[in-house]
C-alpha cells in the first residue's frame, strides 16, 4: 500500500475547474435549492419556533438559528458531495481512471475534490446568509468573514466524507454515515439550542465534534459578537480536514492503483 | 562512436520489460515476461481472456504497482517517472470511461486541461480530431447519445489529444462494425507512418495481422511467442489450411482416406466441432485426395495468425 505523503499540486485546481464546468450547466436547479431549502428552514422553524422562543443566549431566535444553519448546511452540502458525486465519479463513471491515464494523480484528484466540496459548501453557505440577512437575521457586517469560515468548514466535512467513498461498495453504505454521523451533528453541536444546556456528560464528546467548533465560529459573526478562541476552532476544523485529506488520498490509491 | 550508437539504440527504445511480475496476493498474473516495443513500431500484445494484457497496460501507465522486475518507459524507470511518462503517453482504455457530465466537445476539452493545455492551443487540435475520426456533426452531441462506434472513435481521439509519442490500445475495436473498424485500422496506419509509436491489444487476429510489426502471445501471464506476424506463420504453423466442414459422421469416413498414407503431402489434422482443420503445404494436392461428400463443405486458405493462436494457446475455453 502505498502510504507516501500526498502533495497538492496545481492540478488539483484542474480537477476543481471540471466539477465547476459541469455545475454551471445546472446553476438554475441548484442555486433554487441552495436559497429554496435555508428559506424554508428560516421561516419555517426561525419564525415558527422562534414566536415562542424569543431569545436564546442572548441572542433573537432567528439569528441563533441562522448561524448555525450556515455551518450545518456547509457541513451537508460538503458531506452530500464528497459522497455520492465523489463515489459516482469514481466508481461506476471511471472519471478518475480517465483522469489517472494523464498527468494528474490521486493526490490531485482528492485535492481538486475537497476544494470543490468545500466550494460548494461556500455557495451555499453564502445563499443561506443572503436569505437571513433578508429576513433581518444578520446583525453584523462581520458576517461576510463567514464566507472564508465557511470554506473552511466545508473542507473539513469533505475529507471525512471521500474517505467513506474510498471504503463504500455502494451508495447504501452512505445512509449509515448520515444517520450515524451527520444527523447527530445537526442535533448536537449547537445548531438549534447552545450545547451548554446539554448533560455534562455528553459535553466532552461534543466539545470534540468538528460542527461544534464550526457553529462556535460563525455565530458570533453573524450577530456581531466578539469571537472566541478562533485559533483552536481553525485548528480542528483544519486538523480533520488535513488528516481525512491523507487518509482519503492512501484509501483512494488502494482502490484505484492495484 | 560505440557510445553515440548505444544512445541512439537506447533512445529508440520507448518501452522495455523484463522479468517484468504482477501478483494479486498469491496469484500471479504477469509472470517475468520481457519484451521492448522500439520507436515507430505497432507491438501488438495478444492472449485470451486474462492472459495479463490489461495488468501490463496499467503497470506501464503506472496505474499498477509492479511486483517484481524492471520497466521503463522512454528510458525512465517505473513507477517513480509514471507522471512525466504520461505526459507524452495517449490511452484508450478497455472500458469506456468517457465522462457522462459533458459534451463530445467538451470531453476533449476536460481531457484536454488534465494535460495542462490551455484552450487556445487546444481549439485548433479538437476541430482536426474530430475531422479524423468522422465527429464533428457531433460535436455538441451528449456521450450517452453516441452510438458504440462513435464513443470508440471519441476515446481514440482524446487519446491523441496531447500529441502523444506511445499511444497504448487496449482492445479499440472490440464490438464496433466492420466499417468503423476499418476506418480505425486505417487511421492508426496514419498515426503510425507518422511516426508514432503504437501498443495494441486485441482479440481480433485479423487486425493484429493488418497493423502490428512486432507481437507477443502472453497466456497465464506467460511470453508463448514472439516475432513478426509473417515469421509466426512461418514458425508454427503450415503455410495452408485445408477446412473439412460437416456432420462428425462424414468427417470421419473422409478421414479415414489417409490421406499421407496415400502417398499425398505432409498433413497434420486437428478437430474441433465439426471442422477438421488440415494444416499442410499443398492444400491443393491435398484436397484432390479426399473423396467428394455431399455433406462436407470445404475450404482451402493461406494459414493466418488465428491458426497460431489457437496452436499456441490451445483451444480452450478461458475463464
Ligand atoms: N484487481 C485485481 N485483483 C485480482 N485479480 C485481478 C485484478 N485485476 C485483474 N486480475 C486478474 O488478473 C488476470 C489478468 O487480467 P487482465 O485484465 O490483465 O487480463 P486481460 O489479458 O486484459 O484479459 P481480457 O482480454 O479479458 O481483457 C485475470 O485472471 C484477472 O482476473
Ligand atoms: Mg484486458
Amino acid at each position: 500500500m502505498d502510504i507516501g505523503l500526498p502533495r497538492i499540486g496545481p492540478r488539483s485546481l484542474i480537477i476543481w475547474r471540471r466539477n465547476i464546468l459541469v455545475w454551471r450547466k445546472l446553476i438554475t436547479p441548484s442555486l433554487l435549492i441552495n436559497f429554496g431549502e435555508p428559506f424554508l428552514y428560516l421561516l419555517g422553524l426561525g419564525f415558527g419556533l422562534g414566536f415562542f422562543i424569543g431569545e436564546m443566549a442572548g441572542l433573537p431566535y432567528l439569528t441563533f438559528l441562522a448561524s448555525g444553519i450556515v455551518a450545518s448546511s456547509a457541513m451537508n452540502t460538503a458531506s452530500f458531495e464528497g459522497m455520492y458525486s465523489v463515489y459516482t465519479r469514481m466508481v461506476p463513471q471511471r472519471t478518475y481512471e480517465s483522469m489517472l491515464a494523464t498527468p494528474v494523480d490521486v493526490d490531485d484528484i482528492i485535492a481538486g475534490e475537497m476544494l470543490w466540496c468545500a466550494t460548494k459548501s461556500t455557495i451555499s453557505g453564502t445563499a443561506i446568509l443572503a436569505v437571513a440577512s433578508m429576513l433581518g437575521a444578520v446583525l453584523s457586517w462581520s458576517a461576510l468573514l463567514v464566507i472564508p469560515i465557511v470554506f473552511v468548514i466545508g473542507l473539513c466535512f469533505a475529507g471525512p466524507a471521500i474517505v467513506m467513498s474510498a471504503f463504500s461498495k455502494s451508495y447504501d453504505f452512505f445512509n449509515y454515515y448520515f444517520t450515524l454521523v451527520v444527523t447527530p451533528m445537526f442535533i448536537l453541536c449547537g445548531v438549534f439550542y447552545p450545547t451548554t444546556s446539554l448533560p455534562p456528560a455528553l459535553q466532552p464528546m461534543v466539545n470534540i465534534l468538528p460542527l461544534t467548533h464550526a457553529v462556535d465560529l460563525v455565530r458570533p459573526l453573524v450577530s456581531g459578537q466578539p469571537p472566541t478562541a478562533v485559533g483552536l476552532h481553525l485548528a480542528v476544523l483544519i486538523g480533520y480536514a488535513a488528516i481525512a485529506y491523507y487518509l482519503a488520498v492512501v484509501l483512494v490509491r488502494r482502490r484505484l492503483i492495484l | 562512436m560505440s557510445q553515440s550508437a548505444d544512445a541512439a539504440t537506447a533512445q529508440s527504445i520507448v518501452i522495455a520489460a523484463e522479468c517484468l511480475t504482477k501478483r494479486f496476493g498469491k496469484q500471479e498474473v504477469v509472470s517475468s515476461i520481457d519484451f521492448s516495443v522500439l520507436q515507430g513500431q505497432c507491438f501488438g500484445l495478444l492472449g485470451p481472456n486474462g492472459a495479463g494484457k490489461t495488468t501490463t497496460i496499467k503497470m506501464i501507465l503506472g496505474q499498477s504497482p509492479i511486483s517484481y522486475g524492471s520497466l521503463q518507459v522512454f528510458g525512465r524507470p517505473m513507477p517513480e517517472n509514471a507522471r512525466w511518462a504520461r505526459k507524452r503517453i495517449g490511452v484508450v482504455p478497455q472500458n469506456d470511461n468517457l465522462d457522462p457530465d459533458f459534451t463530445v466537445v467538451e470531453n476533449l476539452r476536460v481531457y484536454g486541461s488534465y494535460f495542462g493545455l490551455r484552450r487556445g492551443e487546444l481549439d485548433d487540435r479538437i476541430e482536426q480530431l474530430l475531422t479524423f475520426f468522422n465527429l464533428s456533426d457531433r460535436a455538441n452531441a451528449r456521450v450517452e447519445q453516441l452510438s458504440g462506434g462513435m464513443k470508440r472513435r471519441l476515446i481514440i481521439a482524446r487519446a491523441l489529444i496531447n500529441d502523444p509519442e506511445l499511444i497504448v490500445l487496449d482492445e479499440p475495436t472490440t464490438g464496433l462494425d466492420p466499417q468503423v473498424r476499418h476506418m480505425i485500422w486505417a487511421r492508426l496506419r496514419e498515426l503510425k507512418q507518422s511516426g508514432k509509436t503504437l501498443l495494441l491489444t486485441t482479440h481480433y487476429m485479423e487486425e493484429a495481422e493488418r497493423l502490428c510489426d512486432t507481437l507477443v502471445i502472453i497466456d497465464y501471464g506467460q511470453i508463448l511467442a514472439n516475432g513478426s506476424p509473417a515469421e509466426l506463420i512461418r514458425r508454427y504453423v503450415e503455410p495452408e489450411v485445408l477446412e473439412l466442414r460437416g456432420p462428425s459422421g462424414d468427417l470421419q469416413l473422409a478421414l479415414a482416406v489417409q490421406p499421407q498414407a496415400d502417398g499425398g503431402p505432409a498433413c497434420r489434422f486437428e478437430t474441433i466441432g465439426d471442422t477438421v482443420y488440415c494444416y499442410t503445404d499443398d492444400t491443393q494436392t491435398l484436397a484432390r485426395l479426399f473423396p467428394d461428400m455431399p455433406g462436407v463443405s470445404r475450404l482451402q486458405r493461406p494459414a493466418n495468425l488465428e491458426d497460431v493462436f489457437l496452436t499456441i494457446t490451445g483451444r480452450d475455453l478461458r475463464e
